[in-house]
């Protein structure tokens, strides 16, 4: 079967590279090809990416604690793009100081992601749920 | 003696350079109007008779030639996003010496369809999606391209995927399949869909063009002016098995409707700025046709400002407007007065400037939590160090060297990434084209002839 491909980066003017390498590694393991745009990513880039390679779901990294703010509006211009239905996940440090992850989860789906992920979650829960929302059975 | 001669068939003069290969030495050079509209051969042998008269009549083992008479190469080239294929398949043409008329990205329209026609390209180059990405695009603007009433040859170098299919759909017209220029997001491969546009060149576009009954006389036209003086450049950068060449370069070729700009250089990022955007080739070539010596005299202007044109020339602003007009309406005109001389200076200058800052990569600085961070964008060219200079328009100025030095990189614009301390070279006997034609079979000679007869200058910053 086709690979399913991921665009994979971090978000705005963030410069964590460590954590996006992890992640590149894990998801290519896990038998997915990765664009990995690594730093110091926008909106268009993730969006341009998708469209070129005909990706399967964005992966949006942020560390920084502006998260929050880098994201808003991303899934309204991937409608405007012509990949309004791509599957949108999010993790990290995700916002600023330390909230309640109900409520920042909350605020991420309603922004249009699909999964939201807290500070500390290991690549294999994200793993996980890309191959159940991308039905890839083993 | 193995006398060899190159032919160059400009848009407006046929330029002809005899060679001794066994020196090796130039022999001589001589120009004459391009007759592209009657005969050519009418140009090339005024040409000829010039040449005799300063270097005899030789027998010639070998005659090659270069052309962008009748209008060059005009490629017309699609894509889907404009940052990503649509600027890869733009830049595959450049490089294979093409001149672009248009860029398309995303989806074809109807209008596009009859700009098309109207523009009559001689290659269109059709690309979009990564390989195994989208084919969406690509087979749409293939199924809008085969409504096109006039007839050009297509290259197909997009999603590998989807190239079948767009072969089926333009069945019946005269169309190539070649390698995705852009195969994963970020990496180029833009050489098989070059040598294909040069075969294309060499097949078909030489007898569209009324160049052929030159083309029996001779072992052939190999390739477009422009792949011409780029071959040239990586010859003189990176010389051959036997002699090294200059090391990394850039280029300028000042004319007066375009400017061509040539690296041939890595253009690595000097400490941790991080790349963003399309990397670009090591070989690198870019046309700006709004800027020039005399066609587009305005075009230069526009683009500085006529406050800059008269500090660079120590004229009136109001004179600058009143003799760039006067020069842009008559593209023959010579600086014959002072002030027109001080204006060619000043137009030559900004001319560079602008071309040189439009090719090179640059910076943008970033605030992050953690300090600013840097991002680069294109190429960096500040550690290179030999700058060539070529192009009827500045050659002869007596002022080239000052001029070249406009090419270099300012405390004023900082995030430009232009070389900062060069050695200067200019062309002076305009011999870059005929010795890219000639290192095609004879590179150790063409190597010794450039490094000879290119005039150094000095180092300068």
């Amino acid at each position: 079967m086709e690979k399913k491909k991921l665009v994979l980066g971090v978000i705005g003017a963030d410069v964590h590279a460590v954590g996006n390498k992890i992640l590149d590694h894990a998801f290519t393991h896990a038998g997915f090809e990765v664009i990995n745009l690594g730093v110091l990513v926008s909106q268009e880039e993730f969006i341009e990416a998708a469209i070129e390679t005909a990706a399967d779901a964005i992966v949006v990294s942020s560390l920084y604690g502006h998260g929050e703010l880098d994201c808003r509006g991303l899934r309204d211009k991937c409608k405007e793009a012509g990949i309004g239905d791509i599957l949108l996940y999010v993790g990290g440090n995700i916002v600023v100081g330390k909230q309640p992850f109900e409520e920042v989860e909350q605020r991420f789906k309603d922004m249009g992601f699909d999964r939201v992920f807290g500070p500390g979650t290991s690549p294999d829960e994200g793993i996980a749920f890309l191959k159940k929302d991308l039905n890839i059975t083993e | 003696m193995q006398p060899v001669l190159l032919i160059d068939f400009g848009s407006t003069y046929t330029k002809v350079t005899a060679v001794d290969l066994s020196g090796p030495t130039l022999l001589g050079t001589a120009a004459h109007f391009t007759t592209v509209e009657t005969d050519i051969n009418e140009g090339l042998n005024n040409a000829l008779g010039e040449l005799s008269k300063k270097v005899g009549t030789l027998d010639y083992t070998a005659r090659y030639a270069c052309s962008s008479a009748a209008g060059g190469l005009r490629m017309i080239t699609s894509g889907l996003v404009p940052e990503l294929t649509a600027e890869a398949a733009r830049l595959a043409s450049l490089g294979a010496g093409a001149k672009v008329i248009k860029v398309y990205a995303y989806e074809l329209t109807e209008e596009d369809i009859e700009e098309i026609d109207a523009l009559k390209p001689d290659i269109f180059l059709l690309t979009g999606g990564t390989d195994g990405g989208n084919r969406a695009y690509i087979e749409q603007n293939a199924r809008m391209l085969a409504q096109c009433k006039t007839r050009f040859p297509i290259l197909v170098a997009g999603n590998r995927s989807s190239t079948t299919t767009c072969l089926r759909i333009l069945e019946g017209r005269e169309v190539t399949a070649c390698p995705n220029v852009m195969p994963k997001l970020g990496a180029l491969n833009i050489e098989p869909t070059q040598n294909e546009i040069r075969a294309l060149f060499l097949e078909r576009i030489i007898k569209a063009k009324g160049l052929s009954t030159a083309a029996e006389l001779i072992d052939g036209i190999l390739m477009p002016t422009p792949a011409a003086v780029l071959s040239a450049m990586e010859l003189l950068s990176g010389g051959t098995k036997t002699t090294p060449g200059l090391g990394e370069l850039v280029g300028v070729d000042l004319g007066g409707a375009t400017t061509d700009i040539y690296s041939i250089a890595a253009g690595h990022p000097d400490h941790d700025a991080v790349m963003k955007g399309l990397p670009e080739p090591y070989a690198k070539r870019t046309v700006e046709g709004d800027i020039g010596m005399r066609y587009s005299a305005l075009g230069v202007l526009e683009a500085v400002g006529v406050e800059r044109l008269a500090e660079l020339s120590g004229l009136s602003e109001a004179q600058v407007l009143a003799m760039t007009e006067h020069i842009s309406a008559q593209p023959d005109s010579l600086p014959d007065t002072e002030d027109y001389a001080a204006l060619d200076y000043a137009i030559a200058c900004a001319a560079i400037e602008t071309a040189v800052t439009r090719h090179a990569g640059h910076l943008e600085e970033i605030y992050t939590p953690t300090g600013p961070a840097y991002m680069q964008m294109g190429k960096n060219l500040t550690g290179v160090t030999k700058l060539v200079v070529t192009g009827g328009a500045i050659i002869h100025n007596q002022q080239a060297p000052l001029i070249a030095r406009h090419a270099f990189y300012t405390e004023s614009a900082p995030f430009s990434l232009k070389p900062k301390t060069a050695d200067i070279y200019i062309d002076r006997r305009y011999i870059l084209a005929s010795m890219g034609l000639l290192g095609q079979n004879h590179p150790d000679a063409a190597l010794t002839i450039m490094k000879k007869e290119l005039e150094y200058h000095g180092t300068a910053e």
